[in-house]
């Protein structure tokens, strides 16, 4: 890979006397023409469907669309004000950051714990890495129908789901209201499907960062005297921060757009609402189709934050190795 | 391995702490698929909320036999739907995968970050601009749409996938092609694609899965006749009225075709999930 970047400068750099400069750049087009043109297709279609609908978009969310006629005017930032103090759209940003917190140090916490205990060499390792992983497997559409039954609220004689769990071992103190909790919390309870769903990934994730470290420099630790916990925090732990990242990274973008399951668990609950389910009620349900465009360009806009960076730093240092 | 062994042994107590633990997460993993089974395999008449957890008295197939009718559609849909786009999207990456890590043209290195942010974007910053382009092109009219949605968004994952695999292939296999005179094409088609079969598995079950699992392309770009298994999935069991075994044999019938992929190729569905990660 890196032999080819370096083979591909060299020949650019190879200085050619003036008269044979044509020739040799119709060459040099034939030897990478075909390649061009065979993704050329693949490059136009993304380029239409991600760059220019996200354009599209962006463009439609300073007009004044809503209904069936659209509108081709400029009406500025007008849209983004009005979001800005509707009490929907706020409450609907705080629950989504309520949301993203819980639900991503709770599948931190959980799949590097999982990933700790299954690095050490367990037998059975690969029955347990593939039930933590399973759920990876089931839609998320599935996850909440089955999981809106398990956060049942009711109480006394009809409890059942997960309270029901919580009777049958002592624990009664436990039962809870989950996303039906009548305050700003209910939505964290939805962190617990989606925890559910995603753990076993960064297990996944973790146990190979984990694998991926030389034992060399866990055995020099060792041999100079240091003990296993000090091990995993002075050798292991600083390497495993790009790992981190990667979790945090893709579990925060993830959360951003999660659609699905919010909307099988509590379809049209204020409680449980983001902004990407606002977005979908307000266009395609309501009409207002300018400013569901506006909810999803901050959308785009916040993913984008977080996940340009991400690439650049993937990309760079794939070139450096 | 020796040491390892024998720090292992040092703790005796330690290590069955660690297995404790592991399965009772593993248990706490399964809770949700037991519901899911027990709940859908009890005779109908004796299925409560209430008493979820107990073992069913006689087992049953009504609550399925009651369910399928409504889920035989979309379930047909989604296969429709999810075998020629992973296939297509995979020939399409293969394609780009190659050229990206063996045929590099000037340019290479901007294209493939460009390609990849694909991958990330939020689906509704499109979803607008994509129902109006579909619909005017009267692609919401049967499936073909959704399953050309699906082939495109699915190309930066599946040319990441082919794209690492390819690199991992040595220069000379390549070079040796070159020397005796095989173009790109030839390359392509008679060096690299022969050697590319798990990187096939790898994409294309990528592919399936998140074709089958998608919900909000589904919902937006077909009506009724055409929804795929998720959207009639959540439109039976998401009923506030719905019995609890119906929504669970129905949850359970959708989830069949990417579990029984996850159980039999799990090996390529993790490679997927790495290279999801950029760490192919």
């Amino acid at each position: 890979m890196s032999q080819t970047v370096v083979a591909g400068r060299r020949e650019e750099r190879r200085p050619a006397p003036p008269p044979r400069r044509r020739r040799k750049w119709s060459r040099r087009l034939r030897s990478w023409g075909p390649g061009l043109l065979l993704v050329a297709p693949s490059l136009v279609a993304l380029a239409i469907f991600v760059y220019g609908f996200a354009g599209w978009n962006v463009r439609m969310s300073v007009s004044s669309w809503r209904g069936l006629r659209q509108p081709n005017d400029f009406i500025g930032l007008r849209n983004y004000r009005e979001l800005f103090v509707d009490e929907t759209f706020r409450n609907d940003v705080r629950n989504l950051v309520v949301f993203t917190l819980v639900f991503i140090l709770g599948s931190l916490a959980i799949g590097a714990f999982l990933a700790l205990l299954l690095d050490k060499g367990v037998r059975g390792e690969s029955v347990f890495r593939s039930i933590y992983l399973l759920p990876m497997a089931i839609s998320f559409i599935a996850t909440g129908i089955i999981w809106r039954w398990l956060l049942d609220s009711s109480t006394g004689s009809s409890t059942a789901g997960i309270n029901k769990l919580f009777v049958y071992i002592g624990l009664d103190w436990l039962r809870s209201d989950w996303h039906k909790t009548p305050n700003m919390w209910a939505i964290a309870f939805i962190a617990l499907p989606a925890a559910w769903s995603l753990s076993g990934y960064v297990m996944a994730l973790f146990l190979a960062g984990l694998r991926g470290i030389p034992e060399e420099l866990r055995e020099a630790a060792r041999v100079d005297g240091a003990t296993e916990s000090k091990v995993y925090w002075h050798v292991v732990r600083p390497l495993m921060l790009p790992v981190l990242m990667s979790a945090v990274v893709i579990l925060t973008h993830i959360s951003l757009k999660t659609f699905d399951l919010l909307y099988a668990i509590a379809p049209l609950d204020a409680r449980t609402e983001t902004p990407a389910l606002y977005m979908w009620y307000t266009s395609f349900r309501g009409g207002f189709f300018a400013r569901g465009a506006a909810i999803a360009t901050l959308l785009f806009v916040a993913v984008a934050l977080v996940i340009v960076p991400y690439i650049w730093y993937s990309v760079r240092s794939e070139r450096r190795r | 391995m020796t040491t390892r062994t024998a720090r292992r042994a040092r703790g005796p107590y330690l290590r069955a702490a660690r297995y404790l633990v592991l399965f009772l997460f593993g248990c706490l993993f399964l809770l949700p698929v037991y519901a899911l089974l027990v709940t859908s395999l009890k005779d109908p008449a004796s299925v409560s909320v209430v008493t979820m957890w107990e073992l069913p008295g006689k087992l049953s197939m009504d609550s399925f036999r009651a369910v399928w009718p409504k889920l035989q559609n979309g379930f047909v849909n989604s296969l429709i739907l999810a075998i020629p786009a992973s296939i297509i999207s995979s020939i399409l990456g293969a394609a780009n995968g190659f050229v990206l890590a063996k045929w590099r043209f000037p340019g290479a290195d901007f294209v493939f970050p460009v390609i990849l942010f694909g991958m990330f974007i939020p689906y509704q910053a499109i979803l607008i601009p994509m129902f109006r382009v579909i619909a005017s092109m009267g692609l919401n009219r049967d499936l073909s749409g959704l399953i050309l949605v699906h082939i495109i968004y699915g190309l930066p994952i599946t040319t990441l996938i082919f794209r690492s695999y390819f690199a991992s292939i040595s220069e000379e296999l390549i070079e040796a092609a070159k020397v005796d005179g095989a173009g790109m094409l030839r390359t392509f088609f008679f060096v690299a694609l022969p050697i590319a079969p798990p990187a096939f598995a790898v994409a294309m079950i990528w592919q399936f899965t998140s074709a089958w699992n998608d919900f909000l392309f589904g919902i937006v770009l077909t009506r009724t006749e055409y929804w795929p298994i998720t959207v009639a999935l959540n439109n039976i069991a998401g009923a506030q009225t719905v019995p609890f075994n119906e929504a669970m044999a129905s949850a359970l019938l959708a989830c069949v075709p990417t579990v029984l992929v996850y159980v039999l190729l799990g090996r390529f569905f993790m490679r997927g999930l790495m290279a999801g990660a950029l760490k192919g």
